[in-house]
């Protein structure tokens, strides 16, 4: 696969190549006095670098499923970023009465893909077909969701606290600098919460990418996705797959709440925030494609990170300006099917 | 001349003006006497922000409507307007704002937001439906940030204060009667210029791509061109509404062109319908009759009063469920329960 991309493309291939070899040079070289007046310490572009890579990591999870719920129903769900939100209360809930961080998790995917199925049951398969009108009723289901939750949990921050064996800086074997009086390397340190959520998500995500391609409901979801109707006119009982994939992509952005709780804070607010993320990751990366959510959401995180550590106060503008980038030159994402 | 708000193309002979139906008259007259009773809140805040926000989204009207086109931009382009406006124009940060006269700083006000308009616009045909919504959805929200975030133009998250409209002809704007007169003057101006801009030419081909682009494309006309002609042609209503929101309110910050405004102006559109340009001022009307008496109405079922959005949301919600046409829908489905035939249950048409 590899060969033929670079046949197919050689000079994007030597691009890519030498941007992968720059990255691998700014991450493990000493860096010299230069490089360190041009960008800084190197302790600061590591820790935006690996930032943006666990930023990346949320959005993947909440944008993984808003993808596949677009890809397979054509439905997109505005109020997904309100799922968010009510996955990250709940698990604050749980992990407030029980005192198990872990089990935050999966109350809170359960719960909110519960939900998914309600919403799935009693709204969406009332207006099968219609696109408009389906995003239109996502759009007032958040409406009135964050509203409710408003109501319930006032304006203040909740904030998840991971439990003690996860809380802390851990050490890393990549080099920071060199100790002036000793010449003792530094090594970076690390939140440690922070990795496990990555290796989390990588799990998670490895374990989605198994389970469309070599599962039988897998190949019913491509299918799907491909063309619902011909799938549905050989025999395939498709509101179950919806159901299934809806809730699904429920739980996800539920347990993604938990995450983000953990990471940053629940607050009003932030339900529009991660649904203006994952609509960003999914434009750039491609609609429907979840290879395509990981690539834009590490893009992404990646981007807002550095920007807003190089240039603060155009963060915003550098997500925007990959994004109208990619819509000028691949209108259905990097790696959307045209 | 059964159904004049439902299908606008009826062609019936008559003179134009005699062919306008009496309620229309009614309602224009009913629209230039309510200064001679209403208090200065009912014209200001009520009329006034009613037709603002209604031009805000007959502009989105027009493109959903006529074009299928979703474009949650266009309460930033009326914010660009706005800001222009605060930034050529004369404002209390007098650091920034340029003291431009009135005859520069407005027409620089509508070219810059149509530019704006056109080159969002080119960003999002290039996708169809409901991608259109997720592009203007993430343009609009990019715009809030920056407005957040820029202080060196946009003065950052304080924005603009003390933006007043030009003594014209001897007139204060700002005196809510003139104000009203003036929203009205171009709320009406627009209805009337989308209802024309729709039977024209341009407004037919428009329809045309909006119920089968492959088709019309086959008939030689250009779909991207029509399309993006369209948000330019959309952005002056909103542009103008910018303006005198701006005017309105006297200032000009980020949460005026942020998130929830943006996804008002959909609702407001939605709730009163797409089909016709009326139907922006109808939402416009109840949106902020809504917003103004929302705590007395709260309040008298028993509940607390900051639950606005809850109402707008629920209301929203109710339309999208049963009438997707908005209250214009609504409004013929009842007219046509009385006109149906007891006996066949088919419409029978008034003559």
């Amino acid at each position: 696969m590899v060969r033929r991309f670079a046949r197919a493309h050689p000079w994007w291939s030597i691009w890519i190549a030498v941007a992968t070899l720059v990255l691998l040079y700014l991450i493990f070289a000493i860096w010299p006095p230069w490089l360190i007046a041009l960008l800084g310490k190197k302790k600061l572009f590591l820790n935006s670098l690996f930032n943006g890579i666990t930023l990346g990591s949320l959005y993947f999870l909440i944008a993984s499923g808003f993808t596949l719920i677009f890809g397979l129903m054509r439905n997109v769900n505005l109020a997904h970023g309100s799922l968010y939100m009510l996955g990250g209360y709940i698990g604050y809930l749980v992990g407030d009465l029980t005192g198990y961080w872990l089990l935050a998790f999966p109350a809170a995917f359960v719960a909110v893909g519960l939900f998914g199925i309600l919403l799935q049951y009693f709204v969406f398969r009332r207006m099968e077909g219609e696109d408009i009108r389906q995003t239109l009723v996502t759009l007032g289901i958040s409406i009135v969701l964050a509203d409710i939750m408003l109501w319930m949990f006032g304006g203040d921050f909740y904030n998840i606290s991971p439990p003690s064996w996860l809380s802390g800086p851990m050490d890393t074997f990549f080099v920071t600098g060199v100790k002036r009086s000793s010449g003792e390397l530094i090594y970076l340190k690390y939140p440690l919460v922070r990795i496990a959520i990555l290796i989390a998500s990588i799990v998670i995500g490895v374990g989605m990418w198994l389970a469309l391609n070599r599962t039988r409901i897998g190949m019913l979801i491509r299918a799907g996705v491909d063309d619902r109707d011909i799938l549905s006119a050989s025999g395939i009982r498709i509101q179950l797959v919806f159901v299934a994939v809806f809730a699904f992509g429920a739980g996800l952005a539920g347990m993604a709440g938990v995450v983000g709780g953990t990471f940053q804070s629940i607050a009003p607010g932030e339900d529009i925030r991660f649904l203006l993320a994952s609509l960003v990751v999914v434009i750039v990366g491609g609609m429907g494609s979840i290879p395509g959510a990981a690539l834009g959401a590490v893009i992404i995180g990646i981007a807002e990170q550095f920007g807003s550590v190089y240039f603060p106060t155009y963060a915003v503008v550098v997500t925007f300006l990959i994004m109208v980038l990619v819509l000028a030159f691949r209108p259905r994402g990097l790696l959307g099917r045209n | 001349m059964a159904d004049p708000a439902a299908n606008g193309n009826t062609d019936s002979g008559g003179s134009r003006i005699g062919r306008v139906p009496a309620g229309y008259w009614l309602a224009g007259a009913f629209l230039l006497v309510v200064p001679s009773f209403a208090s200065n809140f009912v014209m200001y805040q009520i009329f006034g922000w009613s037709f603002i926000l209604g031009m805000i989204s007959l502009s989105l009207m027009f493109l959903a409507g006529y074009g299928g086109m979703f474009s949650l931009a266009q309460m930033t382009v009326a914010g660009l307007a706005g800001y222009v406006v605060a930034i050529c124009g004369t404002s209390a940060i007098t650091d920034i704002s340029q003291n431009w006269p009135w005859y520069i700083n407005i027409p620089a006000a509508l070219l810059i937001a149509a530019i704006f308009a056109t080159i969002v616009g080119w960003l999002a045909v290039r996708t169809e439906g409901i991608y259109t919504i997720m592009i203007t959805l993430a343009v609009a929200s990019a715009f809030f940030y920056f407005t957040r975030q820029n202080y060196v133009l946009f003065n950052g998250f304080s924005g603009f204060n003390g933006i007043f409209p030009p003594q014209l002809f001897g007139v204060d704007w700002r005196n809510p009667i003139a104000f009203y007169y003036l929203a009205l003057f171009w709320a009406v101006f627009w209805y009337l210029a989308v209802l024309y801009v729709s039977r024209s030419p341009m407004g037919l081909a428009l329809q045309g791509i909006r119920d089968n682009p492959r088709r019309m494309a086959a008939l030689g006309f250009d779909v991207t061109l029509h399309r993006v002609a369209a948000y330019t042609f959309a952005a002056f209503p909103a542009a103008i509404g910018g303006i005198l929101l701006t005017w309105q309110s006297a200032q000009i910050s980020p949460g005026t062109a942020g998130i929830g405004p943006v996804i008002d102006i959909l609702v407001i559109a939605v709730i009163g319908g797409l089909r016709h340009p009326i139907g922006p001022f109808v939402g416009a009307f109840v949106y902020v009759i809504l917003k103004s008496f929302s705590i007395d109405i709260l309040v008298a079922l028993g509940m607390a009063g900051e639950r606005f959005q809850l109402l707008i949301g629920l209301g929203f919600l109710a339309i999208v469920f049963w009438s997707p046409d908005g209250l214009l829908g609504l409004w013929a489905k009842l007219r046509d329960l009385n006109r149906r035939d007891p006996l066949i249950g088919r419409l029978v048409r008034r003559l």
